[in-house]
């Protein structure tokens, strides 16, 4: 089962290394993480996403909170929540129909981001099973290059989860 | 506000603190700091390795209660601190290691003894600190004391690059207490789980409190006896829990787990209710978890959130400080009447007493057993014991009876054999009116037996007890049930140990037979000096019971009858 932690951090050297240590040490995997800044300055969010039961996604939690620059730890398992993923794929064109090709994109909601001699690079963003699905419908005209953000969630409706308290 | 260079800093900031005793060694990225603490009143203990440092920096941390300060240069001198940190980690001992670290403009370029410490200790350190500027040194190490000793106690590395020692600075010591947004060790106790946990305890008819060393940290020993007073619950230790109740008391059943003795662990697979009490559910102590006290609720209390459910789930569960736990317990339980459950247990103890070596005739052979409990008689029980790891660590546990805390001081968690020379050399300065003893191994001692000339130049004096059965012991003990008597790399040579006291000009005995204990173990007290005792003893004796590793906590082997008493010759090889 997938579960996806949001860890509000302090933005300190080396603090990206305790995180993934520690996953590392506690022999859990890592399936996508992504580090980016919030609106508070000198707070980084990061999107964690493993493979885990809940009592292990609980303790992940735990041992989270441990670490002295982890300010927030959220399980977005147990709420709803809006989650992104985002992905650019260079699609060869030549040898086949184009317009196979721009039907996909039509139908999926892709954009064109870059059009070369030979490929055709395409932005593709939404939850991460939509990615999935298009990524699978690109294969059979011929993927040459991939790169995928990872997951990024927030939870839905009013409350926010902030770093406010831990002042 | 005066002018101080980094390394003064350092120094002032430690003497705020209330340090008056670091354990080290110098090196070329820690010089600026060596320079400058001749100006300070510290006390310097100069070790022979480094790993010294930490264990002695531990046992000081260990026996008084407060912080212990190792400090090493950059590169060798840092991972030699490696195995100490990672002992004081897993047995949660608030030490502050400072190291020092290559000049910032060569960090990065492989520069003569560089190594990425920060690195290296991140999963073995509490928290740690990359010093590059002279203004971060007071807050990094002001955080690092707070950290050490704070919420669970734990290692915190400091490291400081040789240029922001040698920098200056405007400086004045900031008397504000730490806070750090982070970090939050002082948890509230919640009304409901405090409900929750006195609810079980009040539906309890077969109780029994597993005592950790979150009673010694938290200070809660008398709390603790009157809660198990009040409730009349009897009370199991872990290794690092001994002393956490009068060995003495009605109530102490004693250590639980793979060698604990076998009323213990029945006691706790039968009962209704398991207390644990600033203990881990390690798996030393559990054994096989899927048939772990199954008939048992488990209520936990622990300051560290992440262990609750780690290993063993909990039916009700207090995140907080022991003490103030126990308080607000007693505060709202009423008194309870166990006595049919007590004596259950108690009947339990007779067949132990037949199969225990102390009722076993004397053949002439010298035991283990028969040494440490001869030196529990002779010391009263009032001696600070420092093991090492391994059998004679088992039988201390066992034959010595621990009546007051931070009196056992042993590497449990991580196991770490080397620990006790050093370690009770730290001990003895912490505790310089308390007597000492060094219990350890033919092995484990020649692991760091070079701090035996730390003890002889600070003229500190600890008495060691070598347990010398001519083997690794607990290894040779495995091989022996487990691996078909194949002692693969486990008969030890040992130098001559008297002749190594002499050479320290320190006294040195040899013991083979048990009448001659007690005096050589009187002679050992009554000198000024470091004593080194070889005691000779039964070469393939092992530690019962034993609980093998993963088996259920209830399928012990036992202590054979004295017929099969495997007797070797006393001399090791």
């Amino acid at each position: 089962m997938h579960h996806t932690l949001v860890a509000l951090v302090e933005d300190k050297p080396g603090v990206l290394n305790r995180v993934a240590s520690l996953f590392r040490r506690r022999a859990f995997n890592i399936e996508s993480l992504t580090v980016g800044r919030t609106a508070e300055p000198g707070v980084s969010r990061m999107t964690i996403v493993i493979d885990s039961d809940q009592a292990s996604a609980e303790r992940v939690t735990a041992y989270l909170y441990k670490l002295v620059n982890v300010l927030q730890v959220e399980d977005l398992g147990a709420t709803p929540a809006v989650a992104r993923d985002l992905a650019l794929v260079k699609v060869t064109v030549a040898g086949h129909d184009r317009a196979a090709l721009l039907r996909v994109v039509d139908e999926t909601r892709a954009h064109i981001v870059d059009t070369g001699e030979q490929t055709m690079t395409l932005e593709i963003t939404g939850e991460p099973p939509h990615v999935d699905a298009v990524i699978g419908r690109l294969e059979p005209l011929g993927i040459i290059e991939m790169v995928r953000t990872g997951q990024v969630a927030m939870r839905r409706g009013d409350t926010a989860l902030s770093a406010a308290q831990c002042s | 506000m005066s002018k101080r260079t980094g390394s003064q800093i350092l120094w002032e900031c430690l003497v705020h603190e209330g340090v008056t005793t670091v354990f080290g060694y110098p090196g070329g990225a820690i010089l600026p700091a060596y320079d400058a603490m001749l100006d300070y009143p510290i006390r310097h203990v100069l070790v022979r390795h480094e790993q010294g440092a930490a264990h002695m920096a531990d046992g000081y941390a260990r026996a008084g209660g407060g912080v212990g300060v190792a400090i090493a240069t950059s590169g060798p001198g840092a991972t030699n601190l490696v195995t100490g940190i990672a002992t004081a980690m897993m047995d949660s001992s608030p030490l502050v290691c400072i190291t020092g670290q290559v000049p910032t403009k060569l960090i990065g370029y492989d520069a003569f003894q560089e190594t990425d410490i920060g690195g290296i200790t991140l999963p073995i350190t509490k928290h740690n600190y990359l010093v590059t500027r002279v203004n971060d040194i007071m807050p990094a190490l002001k955080e690092a004391f707070h950290l050490a000793k704070s919420g669970r106690p734990g290692p915190v590395l400091v490291d400081i690059t040789k240029d922001a020692q040698q920098a200056s600075a405007e400086w004045e010591w900031d008397p504000r207490p730490v806070k750090l947004r982070g970090y939050r060790p002082d948890r509230p106790i919640t009304s409901s789980d405090l409900a929750k946990a006195t609810a079980l305890i009040r539906a309890s008819r077969r109780p029994v409190i597993l005592a950790g060393q979150g009673v010694i940290q938290s200070g809660a020993m008398n709390e603790l006896v009157a809660f198990a007073e009040l409730v009349d619950a009897p009370v199991a230790l872990t290794l690092l829990g001994l002393g956490g109740v009068p060995a003495s008391h009605r109530l102490n059943l004693g250590m639980m787990g793979m060698h604990g003795e076998a009323w213990v662990n029945h006691a706790i697979q039968e009962a209704d209710l398991l207390m644990a009490f600033g203990m881990r559910f390690d798996d030393r102590v559990t054994g096989n978890t899927k048939t772990y006290a199954l008939h048992a609720k488990k209520l936990h209390v622990d300051i560290d959130p992440s262990e609750i459910n780690k290993n063993v789930a909990a039916d009700a569960a207090i995140v907080g400080d022991l003490r103030e736990t126990l308080k607000d317990f007693l505060d709202v339980l009423e008194p309870a009447d166990h006595g049919p459950w007590l004596a259950y247990i108690d009947s339990m103890k007779g067949d132990v007493a037949v199969r225990d070596i102390q009722n076993l005739p004397d053949s002439g052979h010298l035991y283990a057993a028969h040494v440490i409990n001869d030196i529990w008689r002779i010391t009263e029980g009032k001696a600070v014991v420092v093991t090492d790891v391994g059998q004679h660590q088992m039988w201390e546990a066992q034959y010595y009876h621990h009546e007051t805390p931070r009196s056992l001081i042993t590497s449990g968690g991580l196991g770490t054999m080397g620990f006790a020379l050093p370690a009770a050399i730290g001990a003895k300065i912490a505790r310089p009116n308390a007597e000492v003893w060094a219990i350890v191994g033919d092995g484990g001692f020649q692991m760091t037996q070079a701090e035996l000339t730390t003890a002889a130049q600070e003229g500190v004096k600890v008495n060691v007890a070598i347990i010398n059965n001519g083997y690794l012991g607990m290894v040779r003990q495995w091989q022996e049930f487990f691996y078909e008597r194949r002692y693969a790399a486990t008969p030890l040579r040992s130098p001559d140990f008297v002749k190594l006291a002499d050479a320290h000009g320190l006294a040195g005995f040899r013991v083979d037979a048990r009448p001659q204990v007690m005096d050589v173990v009187q002679q050992a007290r009554a000198t000024d000096s470091t004593v080194l005792i070889d005691f000779r003893v039964e070469q393939e004796d092992s530690v019962y019971p034993m609980v093998p590793a993963g088996a259920d906590l209830h399928a012990m082997i036992r202590r054979p009858e004295p017929s099969v008493l495997a007797e070797t010759g006393a001399d090791p090889i």
